[in-house]
């Protein structure tokens, strides 16, 4: 009994170790370089011996993005699927498409990021689109993020929109709206918490997804002014740096961690605000 | 203001309102090309895959090393390995965790104290915390404990940590369906509370506890990025041997060569990948069989 509490208290643990491990490094980092240069900074050259700089926003505007991308994908593609399935799909279409989102969710993110360099890159923005983007660019990791998320909106939303009671449908039938009408008019607005929790998670998951990013964004910081330019993101920055060699103690180790806690500050946000949503929605019937 | 005479006489215009009017069958048409497209993207992704890495699935890439001079025989040998041995280690310490904190949760816990639900809003944010943030967690811990970074037992530490929440809420999940009658008629009988979760509640979860279970494992397998953080990343020539010994794994196998700028790179990543989707999907496989013969309907 203490055991398994012990267990469950782990997880108390995990957090506490998550913020330690972040915040001592990164207290380290800014008694170097001061907070309103790493959040107002606008050139991220951490690497350029000589002239260091630490502007966390190039990092940011990349992050920002990707993900701005991917959710523009995921988004309609995600809602679309989930109306479907919830609404419209007979009981056998069903059965043979939940799967394929399942697998959909369940393939490796670094496979992703090869679909991404290899495929979507030159092939489908270049010689398909004629899009004039080269080998990394935020496009191609944006679009391919948004595919990898499109399954979190999906089930979420389609969740949430099974949970609505058939009373509720029925009772707009019986008062002569059609199916589409129903669907948007009386069941979307009754799931819209779970909905918009889909969503939030999504955005969670687009803002920390790293290997996608890492192959395809580029590895080069800069302000990202279009989507066809390269750049880099929070997480690839910190991918590309810890593959490198990076001495514990030394300022390039700290300004990973100090990236590393505003990515869990962020992402903690988005996930709070995510898991308020949730529970209003189950509350809902 | 109609009246409901009105309302009843007015002619039911079908082409607008119907079920087959215009607007009813584009929407029907958008939400089916929203799937499709999932679908489609799905397809193309094995297939150019698959493609890309088809001529390079011979035994080289199992029984080679990787090779920064001569990639065109080289293989992944070191990092199947490092796979099986990090897996398995995660295996061992993120499944008895993780089915403990479940059955205090589930059992035990009495929801309304604060702790508990403290506890509970903690383990929904761990399970959105990203993947990278779990190498940094693992990478300060070791650091604090003198451990060397690039070992498989950080690397284990990492995963485990990482699919922990996953476990925890999954084996709730499947405890919350065995009914209350079934707990009931155990106490009733005299067993004490722990005994009715070893024999009554446990038991009967098991199909739905071990689904859980691969799949948080198969997110463990394809999951690259803590271990960067471990710098697990360089070229390893040779099987691991113990729980300190350097390691890669296959997707950060598959990171490294992919990002290489040689053709012969790309086709030794797309044939891991082969390799890594058919280890995914042989243990979903499991976990879908173990659903259908062993679930319980109540």
């Amino acid at each position: 009994m203490v055991a398994l509490a012990g267990a469950s208290l782990l997880s108390v643990a995990v957090t506490v170790g998550i913020v330690l491990a972040l915040l001592l490094p990164a207290l380290s980092f800014f008694r170097e370089v001061s907070l309103t240069e790493f959040l107002f900074g606008t050139r991220w050259t951490p690497r350029f011996t000589g002239q260091e700089s630490y502007g966390v926003l190039p990092l940011i505007t990349g992050t920002a993005w990707t993900t701005v991308i991917g959710l523009l994908v995921a988004i309609p593609f995600g809602l679309g699927a989930a109306v479907y399935l919830a609404e419209y799909a007979p009981w056998r279409v069903r059965k043979v498409l939940k799967p394929v989102l399942e697998v959909l969710a369940g393939v490796p993110s670094v496979v992703y990021g090869f679909f991404a360099l290899t495929f979507v890159a030159p092939f489908v923005l270049n010689d398909l689109l004629g899009l004039d983007v080269g080998t990394f660019s935020v496009l191609s990791a944006g679009i391919v993020l948004g595919i990898m998320i499109i399954p979190t909106v999906a089930s979420l939303s389609e969740d949430a929109m099974s949970a609505v009671p058939d009373s509720l449908r029925q009772g707009s039938l019986a008062l002569g709206a059609n199916k589409m009408r129903t669907t948007l008019r009386v069941v979307f607005p009754a799931a819209i918490s779970g909905i918009a929790a889909s969503i939030v998670l999504a955005l969670s998951r687009a803002v920390g997804e790293t290997m996608i990013v890492a192959l395809a964004a580029g590895t080069q910081a800069r302000m990202v002014g279009s989507p066809t330019e390269f750049g880099q993101t929070m997480t690839g920055f910190i991918a590309q740096t810890a593959t490198g060699e990076s001495t514990p103690g030394t300022l390039s180790y700290n300004t990973l961690f100090a990236v590393g806690l505003l990515l869990f500050v962020i992402t903690f946000v988005i996930n709070l605000i995510s898991i308020r949503l949730v529970r209003k929605f189950r509350e809902a019937y | 203001m109609a009246t409901i005479g009105q309302i009843a006489t007015r002619p039911l215009r079908a082409e607008r309102h119907g079920e087959r009017s215009f607007a009813s069958i584009a929407f029907l048409v958008a939400l089916w090309l929203a799937l499709a497209f999932a679908v489609l993207c799905l397809v193309t992704l094995l297939v150019t895959s698959f493609v890309d890495g088809v001529q390079r699935l011979d035994s080289n890439l199992f029984t080679q090393y990787s090779s920064q001079v001569r990639p065109e025989t080289g293989g992944a040998r070191a990092a199947i390995w490092g796979t099986l041995w990090v897996i398995g280690l995660t295996a061992v310490l993120a499944i008895p965790l993780g089915i403990a904190a479940a059955v205090y949760l589930e059992e035990f816990a009495d929801p309304t104290r604060w702790y508990n639900r403290l506890v509970e809003v903690n383990l929904q944010n761990l399970a959105a915390v990203p993947a990278i943030v779990y190498g940094m967690l693992t990478a300060g811990l070791a650091l604090t404990i003198g451990l060397r970074r690039g070992v498989v037992l950080a690397g284990g530490i990492a995963l485990a940590l990482l699919i922990l929440p996953v476990i925890i809420i999954t084996t709730r999940e499947a405890l919350r369906a065995v009914p209350a009658e079934i707990r009931q008629g155990s106490l009733a009988l005299g067993a004490t509370r722990l005994k009715t979760v070893w024999k009554q509640s446990l038991p009967s979860a098991v199909p739905g506890v071990a689904t859980g279970t691969i799949l948080a494992l198969s997110r463990a397998l394809g999951e690259a990025a803590p271990l960067l953080l471990l710098g697990a990343v360089v070229f390893v020539r040779f099987d691991p041997d113990g729980l300190m010994s350097g390691f890669t794994t296959m997707p950060v196998q598959i990171f490294n060569w992919a990002g290489q700028p040689q053709v012969e790179f790309r086709e030794l990543a797309a044939a891991a990948i082969i390799v890594l989707l058919g280890m995914l999907l042989l243990m979903n496989a499991v976990a879908i069989v173990i659903r259908n013969r062993y679930q319980r309907r109540w």
